[in-house]
């Protein structure tokens, strides 16, 4: 994809990672990504972060095309992952830039990652501003969105937004602008790439966006790193968006998390489910081995109840779950009603190593139920009722 | 580093890594840590609720 001119000078220069569905080695993206990064020609041209190391063929066209005969002067890492400074050391050897700026945070991890000499890296706090000719930048540390080196830039006088990771999607698209493909599809994916990646540090999303209120800031653009870029009123409707995901409200809404050996957890899951949707509560069955656990933790992020199920397996659980549970609990979920069930042939650890988990993520936890070997009809008559009893605890909740 | 005795029991501490700020008056309830509690009672195995971070990487707030 060509670079465009997002406004008069100032252009993305990004790549589009058509192919990619392994994102970062724990979620899956079924649409593919974009590395997005930006130049600003100016009296210093300035460069906003660069795309992963193996776009640096596209980097290359890119910049020659926009650049002309000038040189890249002052370059900008927002942070430091390597799917946005993957051709950083590149560039740096190539252009040899005046200046390298970064937050605090950021210079320990371009030290930790590059191992450099002699680059001309200069630390931006928070309200730092560098004069760029006709341009100013401003920069806000985002700590912990997601990474501690985590910066977004401001420029006042395009009322343009470079925030990194923040407000990111994995779509790889033709279109640039989010007013240009379909909102509920574009919604989704900023859901996904939230509940993957930056719901732990909701905290701090919610601490970001009242600062921002507090700056005062007018936003025209907010440019990402992944995905579909905002204009217009799409700003306000994307930090509307993060100001909600942000505060986890959950929806009346439950999912049921499961693996079996012999398929008798699969069928108390399935009482628990009609218990639950009996209720009016709607509920997403989701078996470890036809889901991918990222594609578990979208459910997740919006529901009231999770329900963990696995048989007892070597005195404990399916190690399908056990990857489920660990990779959920980082993501530290918020507002939950937890239960277990899972079937058991001797030893029966299951659900007390079930509901320990949904403890250890401070979910309100009500009763599991266990079956010897293989549900019988009141076994699953109780599995039906735990179903509504949880429905009427996600009931309480909601108010 | 000052002797315990003669710190504030209610002295802040702040994240070198992420920037919370710890803060005595309110504890870390999410932790089961109660308000009042100064940071040199915190137990050793406490981590920064927000990134992880051992109290080595907490330093006092200015």
């Amino acid at each position: 994809m060509k670079p465009v001119e997002i406004k008069k000078d100032v252009y993305w220069i990004g790549a589009v990672d058509w192919n990619r569905r392994n994102f970062h080695g724990y979620s899956v993206a079924p649409m593919g990504t974009t590395y997005n990064n930006y130049l600003i020609m100016d009296e210093k041209v300035t460069l906003v972060d660069t795309v992963a190391e193996e776009f640096w063929g596209t980097l290359q066209c890119n910049l020659a095309n926009v650049l002309g005969d000038r040189k890249i002067d002052y370059i900008v890492v927002n942070h430091l992952e390597p799917d946005h400074s993957g051709c950083l050391a590149k560039v740096v050897e190539k252009y040899k830039p005046e200046k390298i700026y970064t937050s605090p945070m950021g210079q320990k991890a371009m030290e930790a990652h590059f191992h450099y000499k002699d680059w001309p890296v200069e630390v931006v706090p928070t309200g730092s501003e560098i004069n760029i000719g006709k341009r100013t930048l401003t920069f806000v540390e985002t700590r912990m969105l997601h990474w501690p080196d985590a910066m977004l830039t401001y420029c006042p006088e395009e009322k343009i937004a470079f925030t990194n990771d923040a407000f990111g999607q994995n779509w790889a698209t033709s279109e640039r602008w989010a007013d240009e493909v379909d909102r509920a599809k574009l919604e989704e994916l900023m859901r996904f790439y939230y509940a993957n990646i930056v719901l732990p540090y909701s905290p701090v999303v919610l601490k970001t966006l009242a600062a921002l209120k507090e700056m005062n800031l007018e936003f025209d653009m907010i440019c990402p790193d992944h995905g579909l870029m905002f204009r217009g009123d799409d700003c306000a409707w994307a930090m509307e968006k993060y100001q909600q995901y942000a505060e986890q409200k959950p929806k009346n809404r439950a999912v049921i998390i499961y693996d079996t050996m012999w398929h008798s957890t699969e069928k108390m899951a399935k009482a628990v489910a009609a218990g639950l949707a009996d209720e009016g509560v709607s509920v997403r069955l989701m078996s470890m081995k036809s889901n991918h656990h990222s594609e578990v933790m979208l459910e997740v992020f919006d529901a009231a109840a999770v329900i963990v199920g696995s048989p007892t397996h070597n005195n404990g659980i399916l190690p399908l779950m056990a990857d489920m549970l660990t990779y959920m609990k980082g993501l530290r979920p918020q507002n939950k009603i937890g239960s277990a069930i899972g079937s058991f042939g001797w030893s029966g650890e299951c659900v007390k190593v079930l509901t320990q988990w949904l403890e250890d993520m401070s979910m309100e936890v009500v009763e599991p139920v266990k079956t010897k070997f293989v549900p019988d009809h009141d076994a699953m008559e109780k599995c039906y009722e735990q179903g509504k009893a949880i429905a009427a605890a996600v009931k309480a909740k909601l108010g | 580093m000052p002797d315990q005795k003669e710190r504030d029991p209610m002295q802040k501490y702040v994240c070198e890594i992420c920037g919370y700020v710890y803060d005595p008056e309110v504890g870390d309830p999410d932790s089961d840590i109660p308000a009042g509690t100064s940071f040199d009672d915190l137990p050793d195995d406490w981590t920064c609720p927000i990134c992880g971070a051992t109290k080595e990487s907490f330093v006092p707030e200015d």
